[in-house]
């Protein structure tokens, strides 16, 4: 049953400090933007928030800049792209399609023009879906997330944010401000496998960077995004791909569900670590 | 709330998290745009918001306070490319049932003159036609498009005309 758009409470700061103080009162509030997933579980009666904070008119969130401004990671040689940015923006970027194309590859790849116009880099982290496409690609790019209170500011590797299925290490007062991308040395992979080509949730998604680190990390294969070190670390060594693929199958647990079987998981995530040190050689 | 639909200013009493859709469809009698999925899959109930293509199922009403929404009913009134589109769908059979095409015809207006095939077919991504006439969509979509404008030569353009003139 769709929920009675009167019953829902909508509180619109007109700028990051005041969100930050209007949550630090009041954590119960939940953060909105694009909508994108918001609108969906409001509309399938899925979602039990009725109160909620506006994010999306916060200009102070957007933009990507790269290097300088001593924010962007080590030597300022980091990007640092703003939560709200669009899947949309993150596709017109000069700079992330140079630095990092996987992610532009991930975004493209993410439902139609629609949903890019208003999906949003923070919102696919914040939901914490375990299908979400921009996830593995930031898991592989060793993202920060950038995380916001009242209270002051920090910053959480991408593998250390989420602690299980849809939960994270962000507090209720926290909004998540920037995502920071450190240089990345090496070939970039990007693979989603869905029911279609085009317009379908994933069953399986896989980026990866073969450089002098080399790290892969898989999507819809556990409660979170996971990050393959073991796997990583055999193809590293100079291990062959099938001891990547076995050690691959002891670091993931996908499960069947209603887009696929646990099986074909498994066996397609084999498949794309062997494609993707195949292709970046 | 006021918003600026089919370029018309309307203020509108509406809750904050009320659909988009609902707004157009309840509380300003603008049918045209449709309801297809409600989750952000199909596209038919496609406008725009600002120039830029939105699901209407998935946005609040309080991101159109003071934007200007076009629908289906004033891209076809206020925009010449629409009104070739619709004639374009006619004669192309890129309509079947119906249900998709407004959605089609609007996310098809943010399309520029000269596109090709594959830009037409990437804008129209997040529309879906469950009678799956989609080459005959494309195809009026196609048909409708201006070829590209000539605008004024690049300064590269010209600085190869001028080396050619000099070599003859």
């Amino acid at each position: 049953m769709p929920v009675d758009a009167r019953t829902l409470a909508l509180q619109r700061p007109r700028s990051l400090k005041s969100a930050l103080a209007m949550l630090s009162k009041d954590p119960a509030l939940t953060p909105i933007a694009g909508c994108t997933d918001v609108f969906v579980g409001l509309h399938f009666g899925t979602l039990d928030q009725r109160r909620f904070i506006d994010l999306w008119g916060l200009d102070e969130l957007r933009g990507i800049a790269a290097g300088g401004a001593g924010r962007a990671g080590k030597a300022g040689q980091g990007l640092r792209i703003g939560a709200l940015t669009t899947y949309s923006e993150i596709i017109a970027s000069p700079i992330i399609r140079k630095r990092v194309p996987m992610l532009v590859a991930a975004a493209r790849e993410i439902g139609g023009a629609q949903i890019q116009n208003r999906g949003t880099l923070g919102g696919n982290i914040a939901n914490a879906s375990p299908a979400g496409d921009s996830l593995p690609v930031l898991a592989a790019a060793d993202a920060r997330i950038v995380l916001r209170s009242a209270g002051g500011e920090r910053r959480v590797p991408f593998d250390e944010f989420y602690t299980g299925y849809r939960a994270s290490v962000r507090q209720p007062d926290e909004l998540i401000t920037a995502i920071e991308i450190p240089p990345i040395a090496g070939r970039q992979w990007w693979r989603k496998v869905g029911t279609r080509r085009a317009q379908a949730i994933s069953k399986i998604m896989f980026a990866g960077v073969n450089g002098p680190v080399v790290r892969m990390a898989i999507g819809s294969v556990a409660p979170t995004v996971v990050l393959a070190r073991k796997a990583a670390a055999v193809l590293a060594g100079g291990g062959t791909v099938a001891a990547a693929q076995a050690a691959l199958k002891d670091e993931i647990a996908p499960i069947d569900d209603v887009r696929s079987t646990g099986g074909y998981r498994l066996q397609v995530a084999a498949n794309l670590l062997a494609e993707f040190w195949r292709d970046t050689k | 709330m006021i918003v600026t639909i089919n370029g018309k200013k309307r203020r509108l009493d509406v809750p904050p998290m009320a659909r988009l859709l609902d707004v157009l469809r309840e509380d300003c009698g603008l049918t045209g745009t449709k309801e297809g999925c409600g989750e952000g899959e199909c596209g038919a109930c496609t406008v725009l918001v600002d120039g830029v293509a939105v699901d209407s199922c998935l946005v609040p009403a309080a991101h159109v306070d003071g934007c200007k929404v076009v629908t289906v009913e004033g891209a076809a009134a206020a925009k010449r490319s629409a009104r070739a589109l619709q004639n374009a769908f006619v004669e192309h059979g890129g309509a079947q049932c119906g249900i998709c095409t407004p959605g089609m015809i609007v996310a098809a207006c943010t399309l520029k003159a000269g596109c090709s095939r594959d830009e037409i077919k990437r804008a129209l991504a997040g529309n879906l036609c469950r009678c799956t006439g989609y080459i005959s969509i494309f195809n009026s979509v196609e048909a409708a498009l201006p070829p590209a404008r000539k605008g004024p030569p690049s300064r590269l353009a010209l600085r190869r005309a001028n080396a050619r003139a000099r070599r003859r």
